[in-house]
């Protein structure tokens, strides 16, 4: 019981020791203001980046895996020459013969360019499309976007010439504003005049499948018995815009690595060129009784405080940067869709996996970088503050 | 191969330290062969200065290791979607030959470096560096660990084909898998139990008394060793199954997902603790003979009895909650 | 006690410029006695006094401070007896600029890990002593010369040692301030501290405080 209590009052000197260090640092760093906030800055910076891009890159992989989960199992496309063409309504029948399909559904859907604002729109008809003939559902970014309305309506032209004058009558909510943004929802009959797709037709087919296993068996059987068909299932799209983004992702950082690199040197540097004056001063604290270990122990906190100010300041600001303004710096280089989406807003998606990475990233690196030019000074002679 | 931020992370931090292990290494043999205690040269001096250099670089290395087993158990979460058939970080890391092998060598390289951690830690108690021939032998075996650890997560990362076909959870660690995974799975969970609970109450018995008498440190550090193991297959057997309240899911990952309150850090990390400081205690045991440690030896080695004893008991405590509090029961 | 059998100091071991700042130094102090070492410069006191303060190690010979074999000891044991044992007070009173008085006086305790508020209660004791008790949350760098020195002096008793050590303590001080200092010395005398001084000064060795004077030349002892 006894040495159960040293143990304890150990313990505790060991904390008090911490505390007495981290006091000893926070003033230190305080006293060499200019020269710490010039690396602060630089590290927020390089954490900013960083995480903007990681943040980014989520957050858009994050919203392309929602809107594609509640997309039809499998699609069906026919292909002409090797091109996606329209497929016969015929097709549906024959695809409902296979064994563990529970329906299809024709699709209709098309883009259609407006010269006055020089934008490409999406033109749609939904499943089930209550409203009159001559009035559309449009997303959040059609309106802003279109330029001025005649008489609150919109003047489309056909394929065939003739104009079309379609009233929007309803702008679908800002939650899932990144795929509906530029969209404009019609009628089965409005939709075949402007695109002039033929009745029969429809752009490709959505099939439901009653059991998820036997997606690969169906897809097989489908361009067995329609030779001219692609059947694409929803998990081999999800991947696909899994691994892009991801891909992105790394292919940014690797881009971001000169940059990188240039910091961990800065901070090499920095770490190495010690002033005289700080130097003079673990001289003295060793002069006076530290030894190599404390002075060690009074780097590592200083590298604490430099790193966990400089991951918060960076991992803030990117968040304020991709989730607050719309990553507004590197919205086009990133998002490789069309201009159309000036303020489309992410949902904020961060998760303790993004923040490992992130200081994988940079606090590691940094921290072993920093290891020898600290062990340098920490094992200077005690007996050279005599010699000053 | 697939690049993405977590993989650079990952396998740019483990090349840099796998550079700072091969350096201090190397500055550690130096050290050896121009060792020589009784002088006052400046040799020796600097020499002295740099066991700071070494010690400080495996304590960060430590720290490395540690983190770089979550980001990399984390990153094969992630990435389950990339492959067919993988629904959490087994199917990902089932996804080449690689991931398995990789994940065991980090497990094991972090234990190594944590004993090698306390023999650094018993050396540095003494006025006369007693051990550091074999603690700096002892390097050689970690810095191999070490480079090891680095080369089959590399192999891994770039050796991912996303449109391979993998097995997930559900199959590998199922009953009727052939593989030890699957065996450890299939394991009869009453006679599963008993052992474990056995060997728990043993290594806590033998512990106790390591604390109050000083005796039986090494068969100590021999049952935390074996505890572990157990453990670990107990967690596939049962303990994971009791937390997912279905009998036939057996995954030792899921359990790290937020569906499960992340309840898998804190069951891996206290067995993780009392693992590496159990076999440290009883590696410590074995440290004894010269002088210098002879008053040093029986604090620590209650020190770290100790804190092994803690994590077994929170691991025991985590582990046992389920079973304890739910309605579930797991008949095999 | 403190004990020096042989000891020897040389630099550069090995290359051409090799030089040998002491040459077998063999010396005894009792505790409690006032030592000035003496000697022309370069002929090693400062060298001598660093090793005796446990801040460099001898290339030979043997060192016992009250018994303890104190030679080949791995720097944390000596950095924990120098802490413990010694008090330092340099020629350049060697402040950290930028803190205050009371911090510099607390820097030595920090690795001890005492309770903040008794050190801090110790430190500013001492000041009070040392007659500066209202300047503790200046900065030193705007301290008179014997002010800082009363600082570097409250640093060297903060972790209370049972032996001081001053290099050229007198160096930057005018024979006021000078004798001040002596005064200050003579006390810690009474409260039976051993004292070594290594000196230049005629005031310092000529003054009654001092028990003995060693005089030192080309690194060996001559008187
Ligand atoms: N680190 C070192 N490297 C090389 N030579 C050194 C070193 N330290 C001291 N010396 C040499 O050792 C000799 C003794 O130096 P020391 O400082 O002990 O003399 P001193 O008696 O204190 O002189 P002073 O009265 O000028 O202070 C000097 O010649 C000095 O050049
Ligand atoms: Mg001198």
């Amino acid at each position: 019981m006894i040495t159960l209590l040293k143990n304890l009052l150990s313990e505790m000197i060991w904390l008090e020791r911490q505390r007495f260090f981290l006091d000893f640092t926070l003033s230190s760093l305080w006293r060499r203001k200019g020269r710490n906030l010039s690396l602060l800055v630089v590290y927020s910076l390089v954490t900013f980046l960083l995480s903007s891009v990681i943040f980014f890159t989520h957050a858009l992989r994050k919203e392309a895996v929602i809107i594609l989960k509640d997309g039809p199992e499998m699609i069906v496309q026919r292909t002409v020459g090797g091109r996606h063409s329209l497929i016969p309504v015929s097709y549906i029948e024959k695809i409902k013969l296979i064994r563990g399909v529970s329906s299809v559904n024709p699709r209709l859907w098309g883009y259609y360019f407006h010269p006055a604002s020089r934008t490409n729109y999406t033109i749609m008809v939904p499943e089930n499309f209550s409203q009159p003939d001559d009035t559309v559902e449009t997303g959040a970014g059609v309106l802003r976007t279109w330029g001025p309305l005649t008489d609150g309506k919109l003047y489309i032209r056909a394929h065939d010439g003739e104009a079309i004058v379609l009233k929007p009558i309803n702008t679908m909510g800002e939650g899932t504003d990144l795929v509906s943004s530029d969209l404009i929802l019609m009628s089965e009959t409005i939709f075949r005049k402007i695109s002039g797709v033929p009745a029969g037709y429809a752009t490709d087919l959505s099939v439901t499948i009653r059991n998820q296993r036997e997606s690969a068996t169906i897809s097989t059987k489908i361009t067995r018995d329609l030779p001219d068909t692609r059947p694409i299932l929803k998990e081999d799209i999800i991947r696909t815009y899994s691994s892009l983004f991801d891909w992105r992702g790394g292919y940014v950082i690797v881009l971001l690595c000169g940059t990188v690199l240039a910091f961990f040197i800065f901070a090499w540097d920095r770490a190495t060129g010690l002033s005289a004056e700080e130097k003079k001063e673990i001289g003295i604290l060793k002069g006076i009784g530290w030894d190599t270990s404390d002075v060690l122990m009074m780097k590592f906190w200083e590298g604490v405080v430099i790193s966990v100010s400089a991951f918060l300041l960076g991992v803030i600001t990117a968040y304020i940067h991709i989730y607050v303004t719309s990553a507004t710096l590197f919205q086009h280089a990133l998002k490789g869709w069309s201009t159309l989406y000036p303020n489309f807003s992410l949902s904020p998606a961060i998760d303790p996996y993004q923040l490992a990475i992130l200081f994988f990233l940079t606090v590691v690196p940094y921290t072993l970088l920093t290891i020898v030019p600290t062990w340098t000074v920490a094992v200077s002679d005690p007996d050279q503050v005599m010699r000053h | 191969m697939l690049l993405n931020p977590a993989i650079i992370a990952l396998n740019s931090g483990s090349l840099l330290v796998t550079a700072f292990a091969f350096y201090a290494l190397y500055t550690a043999l130096r050290i050896l062969t121009h060792w020589n205690i009784q002088s006052g040269s400046e040799l020796q001096l600097l020499l002295e200065k740099k066991t700071y250099l070494i010690s400080t670089v495996f304590s960060y290395v430590l720290g490395f290791e540690l983190f770089s087993l979550v980001l990399f158990i984390f990153t094969a979460e992630h990435m389950h979607d990339l492959f067919v058939g993988a629904m959490c970080a087994a199917g990902s890391l089932n996804a080449n030959d690689y991931g398995y092998v990789a994940l065991v060598v980090k497990i094991i390289t972090f234990m190594i470096c944590g004993v090698w951690m306390i023999v650094n830690h018993t050396d540095n108690q003494a006025h006369d560096y007693p051990l550091i021939r074999p603690k700096y032998k002892l390097l050689i075996l970690l810095t191999v660990m070490i480079a090891l650890d680095t080369i089959l997560q590399i192999k891994y990362f770039m050796g991912l084909r996303t449109d391979v076909i993998t097995s997930c959870c559900g199959i590998i660690f199922s009953g009727e898998s052939q593989s030890l995974t699957g065996s450890a799975a299939s394991l009869p969970t009453t006679a599963t139990m008993l052992v474990f609970y056995a060997a728990l109450l043993l290594t806590l018995r033998v512990g106790f008394s390591v604390v109050i008498t000083g005796r039986g440190a090494a068969l100590y550090g021999l049952l935390a060793g074996a505890t572990t193991i157990i453990s670990l297959a107990a967690v596939i057997s049962f303990i994971s199954v009791y937390y997912y309240q279905l009998p036939t899911h057996h995954c030792p990952f899921c359990i790290l997902q937020k569906d499960y309150s992340y309840i898998g850090y804190p069951l891996y990390l206290s067995l993780l603790l009392a693992g590496t400081t159990g076999m440290g205690t009883g590696v410590v045991e074995s440290l004894k003979g010269p002088k210098s440690l002879a008053k040093v030896i029986p604090i620590l080695r209650k020190r770290f009895c100790l804190i092994s004893l803690a994590g077994f008991l929170i691991f025991a405590l985590i582990a046992s909650y389920p079973i304890l509090f739910t309605d579930f029961v797991l008949n095999s | 006690m403190i004990q020096l059998s042989a000891i020897t100091k040389s630099f550069h071991t090995g290359k051409t410029n090799e030089f040998h700042a002491l040459k077998g130094i063999n010396l005894e102090v009792s505790l409690g006695e006032v030592i000035v070492f003496v000697g022309p410069s370069g002929s090693g006191k400062t060298t001598l006094l660093s090793i005796i303060g446990c801040m460099s190690r001898p290339t030979s010979g043997r060192i016992w401070i009250s018994g303890q074999e104190i030679t080949s000891l791995p720097e944390r044991f000596a950095a924990r007896i120098r802490r413990e044992t010694f008090g330092f007070i340099f020629q350049n009173y060697n402040l950290i600029k930028g803190i205050s008085v009371l911090e510099n006086t607390m820097l030595p305790a920090y690795p001890l890990g005492g309770k903040y508020r008794l050190t801090k209660e110790r430190a500013i004791t001492l000041l009070d002593k040392l007659g500066i008790g209202s300047k503790i949350q200046e900065h030193v760098e705007y301290l008179s010369g014997g002010e800082q020195q009363r600082v570097a002096i409250a640093r060297a008793l903060i972790n209370a040692p049972s032996i001081i050590i001053a290099d050229e303590p007198t160096a930057h001080l005018d024979t006021r301030l000078a004798g001040q200092l002596l005064e200050i010395f003579s006390g810690f005398r009474k409260e039976g501290k051993t004292i070594l001084i290594a000196s230049h000064d005629a005031l310092v060795f000529e003054s009654a405080v001092v028990d003995r004077v060693i005089a030192m030349r080309d690194g060996s002892v001559v008187k």
